[in-house]
């Protein structure tokens, strides 16, 4: 079992970092011919980076549109983002003094989280217009991330796993080397969970995350009287007048 | 003038029963108003029957498109779409980013007007992305069924082709989306993957056809265009006393004027032409229209297709040379500000900034000190600021007056030198000319307008329908602001909208002479020289 998840650690790990550097190559060297950012937009790079500062961080957009979808989405990747954070004891030592500040409330995030997930599971049942628009896929990645986040709130108030054993597990793999995991059904069942997000990642529709640096309409300057843009395979008309 | 002066009847909720009344009218039927803006109900397949007219084969081979659906069109189709995500970064990236959050499932307005689940923005999108991912995506091949994967089939195309023409491009659902998908650039992928195989839609190809070969969407020719600015100059001089010109082909004017074709003939577009004229007289600025240019309006833009868009654009820049201007003006019309604004730089070198030969030599001949290309409205309002134009805004007092943002002005463009300029410089000339202006609800105005319901190449017959349920939340807009500040006249900068609006107001119960330019209103109250 410590080989095998070793192993699947590993693999994992290769599949995300290369899909999601793959992805976006792929979306970096693609070129965005025509200027589009949807309007009104900023006249500055200045204010494009503050613009995307307030979708990533505060999901403007989506607080504008509709403020179920905001809270509950909201809820969710902000009770996400700490309980990663926290989990990045497991993989330091020493742990850096804000990891260590952050864990309990990394803690309750995990409620948070697993919230966020469930409300945002149930939509896609009680909407109708969610309802019509979902894929089975849609819902099993909403059941993936919340049998992550319930396995891992299992552990931490009812199953109690060995966290130094696991913390050694996971040091080691950073060395390549391959220590004991902890025998601990819910254990296996997190960190198969986990390994299977971190595969589907950079086929999935988790590439939303990268992918929002990369939209037109969101990371365009609005300036195109001041400047000229041109696509290489567009300046290639060119040639012709 | 006795329809403006009397204020609109109040339009009552026109309901399903009251509205049908002559038989052979029963098709097309203007949806009730909600109560609430409440968000239909799903009515599955309700717009399955609409159906746009299919190209011919001539307009699609005057445009370089195969005349009818080719052999072997569902891997060209595929190859195509493979293409345009090399090209599109756009298309790209919108193919993977969506989460189906739903954001976006209640802001079409054709959606909200029809019921039907495929005009939500994201079911739109993934009749494409279902064909993306079965041929483009690993777990699209592996597990289509789960992902939503469909194979590239004859159902397909007739869907694409349904419901890729129910939307009209307009952006409101890029403003909702939190990663900003943009529908209108997967429509536009859609189309130009449709043209591709010889699938095109009849209206915008026809037209795009007229363009090239003469000149603009109408198909009127220099002879005419001139006899009609001959008429409009009898008619001015006769109504006002003064001898404003509406030139042609001038060489060494100043400014060239484009303007949608509409202008030329159309009501009420025309009265814009005519207030244009006015104020560059009041001015003093030397002005021309081009028999070449006589187009402002860009279809290359509907069907996503980048040569013919540049080829369109290009006629203005041949003109531009041509005639020796130093300011190219770009008349009231929505997607050909888009296109002037954001595009013909890009296109055409129009525009400043350029370090390249082919830009530069139209960059230095247009004068610096202005923005090129500038929109009616930015010139207008400039003057206005200057203190170079005169009011008698008593003119305005029978117009109770609201503002139509048109929805490629607003999401796609802008005028001045601040983000959101295009809300506030029309906004100020209407105040500037007139007495009375109500705003709509702010839920429907600026980056969050309604689409008028005819944009993005849907402005024909066979569409009336859903051009006419396409209105609805315009319409209520408009009708509780009739209802509650007896407003008769919405100003608009869109010749799309004019059209469209003059149609479809009855059968929500207005006038259609309510609909009309933002230069209709300065035409009304501009001073000429001779009257002060």
């Amino acid at each position: 079992m410590n080989i095998a998840f070793a192993i699947l650690f590993y693999a994992a790990t290769l599949i995300l970092v290369g899909g999601i550097a793959y992805r976006v190559y792929e979306y970096a060297r693609t070129p965005a011919p025509l200027k589009i950012p949807t309007t009104p937009a900023p006249t500055t790079t200045g204010g494009v980076a503050f613009r995307m500062f307030r979708e990533v961080v505060f999901f403007e957009s989506l607080f504008k549109s509709n403020l179920w979808i905001w809270a509950l989405g909201w809820l969710f990747h902000v009770g996400l983002a700490l309980v990663l954070l926290r989990h990045l004891r497991y993989f330091t030592e020493p742990v850096n003094f804000i990891i260590a500040f952050i864990q309990p409330f990394g803690m309750y995030a995990g409620f948070a989280m697993a919230a966020g997930l469930a409300g945002l599971w149930a939509r896609r049942f009680l909407v109708e217009r969610i309802r019509y628009i979902s894929t089975p896929s849609d819902h099993l990645m909403l059941a993936l991330l919340l049998g992550i986040a319930g396995t891992g709130l299992l552990m931490k108030f009812v199953m109690h796993t060995d966290v130094v054993a696991v913390k050694t597990f996971f040091l080691g793999l950073m060395v390549f080397e391959i220590n004991r995991l902890p025998v601990h059904p819910g254990l296996y069942l997190h960190l198969g969970m986990v390994v299977l997000l971190m595969i589907i990642f950079p086929v999935s529709k988790l590439l939303h995350a990268p992918g929002l640096f990369f939209s037109p309409t969101r990371n365009q300057v609005d300036n195109p009287r001041e400047t000229r843009h041109l696509a290489p395979w567009a300046a290639k008309f060119e040639a012709k007048n | 003038m006795a329809d403006e002066t009397t204020p609109v009847a109040v339009a009552p909720a026109p309901t399903p029963a009251a509205a049908a009344k002559p038989a052979e009218k029963a098709k097309v039927v203007a949806p009730a108003y909600r109560d609430y803006p409440t968000i239909p109900a799903l009515k599955i397949d309700s717009m399955v029957e609409s159906n746009p007219y299919v190209s011919a084969a001539t307009h699609n081979e005057a445009l370089g498109f195969p005349g009818t659906l080719v052999d072997g069109w569902e891997q060209k189709a595929v190859a195509k779409m493979g293409e345009l995500l090399g090209k599109y970064r756009s298309l790209r990236v919108y193919m993977d980013a969506c989460v189906h959050c739903g954001a976006c499932t209640d802001k079409c307005h054709y959606f909200i007007g029809t019921g039907d689940p495929k005009n939500m923005p994201v079911a739109r999108q993934d009749l494409m992305r279902s064909v993306y991912r079965r041929y483009y995506t690993l777990p699209g091949k592996l597990f289509p069924k789960l992902v939503g994967a469909s194979d590239m089939t004859k159902d397909v195309l007739d869907d694409w082709f349904r419901y890729y023409n129910q939307c009209s491009e307009c952006r409101r659902c890029s403003v909702f989306c939190p990663y900003g998908i943009d529908t209108a650039e997967v429509t536009m992928a859609a189309k130009e993957i449709m043209d591709s195989v010889g699938h095109g839609h009849k209206y915008v190809n026809e037209i795009m056809g007229k363009v090239h070969k003469i000149g603009n969407n109408l198909g009127l020719p220099g002879p005419a265009l001139e006899n009609t600015l001959e008429g409009l100059e009898e008619d001015v001089l006769e109504e006002t006393g003064a001898a404003v010109k509406y030139p042609l082909d001038v060489k060494g004017a100043e400014v060239l004027l484009v303007t949608p074709s509409a202008d030329f003939f159309a009501e009420p577009h025309v009265d814009s032409l005519i207030g244009y004229g006015k104020v560059f007289h009041a001015a003093g600025i030397s002005w021309t229209l081009s028999s070449k240019a006589s187009e402002a309006g860009n279809f290359g833009m509907f069907i996503g297709n980048y040569e013919q868009m540049k080829k369109i654009a290009m006629r203005v820049r041949e003109a531009a040379l041509e005639l020796g201007v130093k300011r190219i003006v770009v008349g009231e019309c929505g997607h050909a500000w888009r296109v002037a604004y954001a595009f013909w730089n890009t296109l055409t070198g129009i525009g400043a900034g350029a370090s390249d030969p082919f830009a530069i030599q139209l960059q230095k001949q247009l004068d610096p000190n202005y923005k090129q290309p500038s929109h009616i409205c930015e010139v207008t309002w400039d003057l206005i600021q200057a203190g170079r134009l005169k009011f008698n805004k008593e003119a305005n007092d029978h117009r109770i007056v609201t503002f139509h943002d048109s929805c490629n002005v607003a999401r796609g463009s802008r005028m001045g030198d601040y983000a959101g300029g295009q809300f506030e410089i029309p906004r100020n000339i209407i105040k500037a000319v007139a007495n009375h202006y109500v705003e709509m609800s702010p839920d429907t105005t600026h980056e969050r307008t309604f689409c008028c319901g005819g944009g993005g190449g849907l402005l024909t017959d066979e569409l009336l329908d859903l051009r006419v349920k396409g209105a609805l939340p315009r319409m209520e807009a408009l009708n509780r602001i009739v209802q509650h500040d007896g407003v008769n006249f919405m100003a608009t900068i869109c010749a799309i909208c004019k059209a469209q609006f003059t149609k479809v107001l009855p059968y929500y119960g207005f006038k259609m002479s309510m609909v009309g330019g933002v230069h209709q209103l300065v035409s009304t109250a501009i001073v000429l020289d001779n009257e002060q």
